[in-house]
């Protein structure tokens, strides 16, 4: 039985425009140890669809469907139940590590509650394990920089400090939400060796959800590709990035200009990502598809599996894509 | 400047500093500021029509640079327009007629719109401010023209900002900065607030334009495959200064700069068998405080070349690069 069982997953919102359904309908399993990259653009459903597993919604959001660790169903979960989960079995690290870590506290403090809680370590012992954290996570003197605040360091100093805090208790899954995001390229590159690093010796599954292709084809196994709150293909990497399927996941790979190729022009998608108040009829991205037929409009196929490990939704066959 | 030769470069930086004073908190009135040098002796020219790719990491001074070329930050040096004229040396008011030849387009898009004004007010207004003799149907017309050439519809002249999603907005702002066809378009940023699929939009269209309308172009960005796609050459700083300076093809293909050569090896690569096959030069620690720049060479803190010459002498950017010890990487080892 696989780990982590995402099934038929659909998040909404009630706002004042109506509801706005960020998923609809998203399934994938993650097994023990794997990596797993969810990609999308803005408004493509990636982050609240992390949220929803750890039942992080804003107040005015709802998750329906299923999602299964390790046999405890998540949602609608009691608060018990997930409160044990979080951090504790499923930790996650946030896009921007200067307003998810508290600026009150000092990061000694703010680290050692996961331990004090979860594990129930005394103040001491907890202390010693955050500074092996920090060792581990490579932040230099962290025995002396522990007592600082998270103003204290610089933003990639301030990542590390969100990693080693989600990896305290050892989780079997991590989530890290667009964790490169916001640093520099050369600072990016430290942050997802370091992440790499890790996953292997702490061997934790992850969920790597990004908008850049690129990380992904670095870090994770297999990838899973989102528009408009919908799974459009999910393969294993190398045969993804060789030959994507579907119409959205080539235009967006065909998007990206590439630093070590030479390029004319950019294969642009033309129009504008769905607007998710209006409900969804057919394929979310067939007004931007070269390949949309008339069905289209009306019926999206669910995912479905063509070749061995690889699976897309889209009414035109392979061979018409590719 | 003696008579103008051959065809001089349309704009020439030569020793552009930018310095700002930095008060601490209880600093005293009479205290004397600290300085930070955002910008520490830049040069480099751009001939009309051509593309100048400047990257950098935050913190190099790169957009500091574009808004001190314009006057928008007070800076020290020469900024030689079309071999003639020093564009710092001017008052604020000689600057205005230069204004329409120098336009820019900025990094947040919906930001840098006036959002209690519709579109066509917005694209019109620097025709009004630099033509105010234009009759209003020669403006409408202008406008409309304009609108089409970046792809934005006839009807949705009369909306406002809001309504128009990012790609758009950055549309509207590239139609106001052209609008008065300037010689010279400094973009900073254009598209780091864009997704994917609409950076390629935006991309093409201003490559696309700058090929139609003979623009010159400076493209500030932090994304090294964006700027490779447009320009035609690339300057890389690191903390205010230019560590090289190359035509395109050399420097993504061959850069002599150890700063360049980690820079380029960090860059993720949408192809795991390329990206897992790549060598990688880690590049250790932070920027260094700017307040306190290091000695000599200011990369040499980070520096796997660095040797005891880095930390004495200051590098000249002599053929295109500023380095003691610069060459490709094999060579090295």
């Amino acid at each position: 039985m696989a780990m982590l069982d995402v099934n038929n997953l659909s998040v909404s919102f009630a706002t004042n425009d109506g509801t706005v359904n960020a998923v609809n309908g998203v399934s994938f399993t993650l097994d023990r140890g794997e990596t797993l990259g969810i990609v999308g653009e803005s408004g493509s459903g990636k982050s609240q669809l992390a949220f929803s597993i750890l039942g992080l919604l804003a107040k005015n959001g709802t998750a329906r469907g299923s999602v299964k660790f390790d046999g405890t169903e998540l949602i609608g979960a009691p608060l018990s139940v997930m409160n044990a989960m979080r951090s504790n079995r499923i930790a996650m690290v946030f896009q921007d590590p200067m307003t998810s870590l508290n600026p009150y506290m000092r990061v000694s403090d703010q680290m050692m509650e996961t331990l004090i809680h979860h594990k129930g370590m005394g103040k001491a012992a907890a202390s010693a394990e955050c500074i092996r954290m920090l060792d581990a996570v490579k932040i230099p003197d962290a025995k002396g920089r522990i007592r600082l605040f998270p103003h204290e360091f610089s933003g990639g100093m301030r990542q590390r400090v969100m990693i080693a805090m989600s990896l305290l208790c050892k989780p079997d899954l991590l989530i890290a939400d667009e964790p490169t995001t916001a640093l520099d390229v050369t600072v990016q590159a430290q942050i997802m060796r370091l992440l790499a690093d890790l996953q292997r010796d702490f061997g934790m599954a992850t969920i790597l959800i990004t908008h850049d292709l690129g990380v992904i084809a670095g870090f994770c196994r297999e990838v899973v590709v989102l528009y408009g709150g919908q799974v459009m293909e999910q393969a294993p990497v190398e045969p993804f990035f060789a030959a994507p399927t579907h119409p959205y996941s080539r235009g967006l790979l065909h998007a990206i200009p590439r630093v070590d190729q030479e390029g004319e022009e950019l294969n642009s998608i033309p129009g504008s990502p769905p607007n998710m108040t209006r409900a969804q009829k057919g394929c979310p991205f067939q007004p931007r598809c070269d390949y949309a037929v008339e069905v289209c409009k009306t019926y999206l196929p669910p995912l479905a599996e063509f070749s061995p490990g690889r699976k897309r939704a889209c009414n035109r066959p392979v061979e018409a894509v590719i | 400047m003696t008579a103008v030769t051959k065809a001089a470069p349309l704009i020439e930086a030569q020793d552009v500093r930018v310095t700002f004073d930095i008060r601490r908190e209880g600093d005293m009135p009479w205290t004397k500021p600290r300085q930070l040098h955002a910008v520490a002796g830049v040069d480099f020219s751009l001939n009309a029509g051509e593309t100048l790719g400047i990257v950098g990491e935050s913190g190099s001074g790169k957009s500091t640079l574009a808004r001190a070329l314009i006057q928008m930050l007070p800076a020290s040096g020469k900024v030689i327009w079309q071999g003639q004229t020093d564009l710092l040396a001017l008052t604020q008011h000689e600057m205005l007629t230069y204004r329409s030849a120098i336009q820019m387009v900025f990094q947040d898009p919906l930001a840098s719109l006036n959002p209690r004004m519709t579109v066509g007010q917005i694209i019109a207004e620097p025709l009004k401010t630099h033509h105010p003799g234009l009759p209003k149907s020669e403006v409408k017309a202008r406008v409309q023209l304009m609108m089409d050439r970046v792809g934005l519809l006839p009807n949705q002249v009369n909306r406002y900002p809001h309504e128009f999603s990012g790609g758009q907005c950055q549309r509207i702002g590239i139609a106001r900065a052209l609008i008065v066809e300037p010689k010279l378009l400094i973009c900073d940023e254009p598209v780091s607030a864009l997704d994917v699929s609409i950076q390629a939009q935006v991309i093409n269209l201003l490559a696309r334009l700058q090929i139609e309308l003979g623009i010159a172009m400076i493209f500030i960005a932090h994304d090294l495959s964006v700027v490779k796609h447009v320009s035609d050459r690339v300057m890389v700083m690191y903390l205010g200064r230019v560590m090289e300076d190359a035509p395109k093809r050399a420097l993504f293909a061959n850069p002599q700069h150890p700063y360049t050569q980690a820079l380029l090896s960090a860059v993720p690569i949408p192809d795991p068998v390329a990206e897992r096959a790549k060598v990688m030069i880690p590049l250790d620690g932070d920027l260094p405080s700017p307040m306190a720049p290091p000695s000599g060479c200011v990369f040499r803190t980070r520096c796997f070349r660095a040797a005891a010459r880095c930390a004495s002498e200051v590098p000249l950017l002599t053929g295109g690069v500023a380095c003691h010890y610069p060459g490709l990487l094999q060579q090295v080892g």
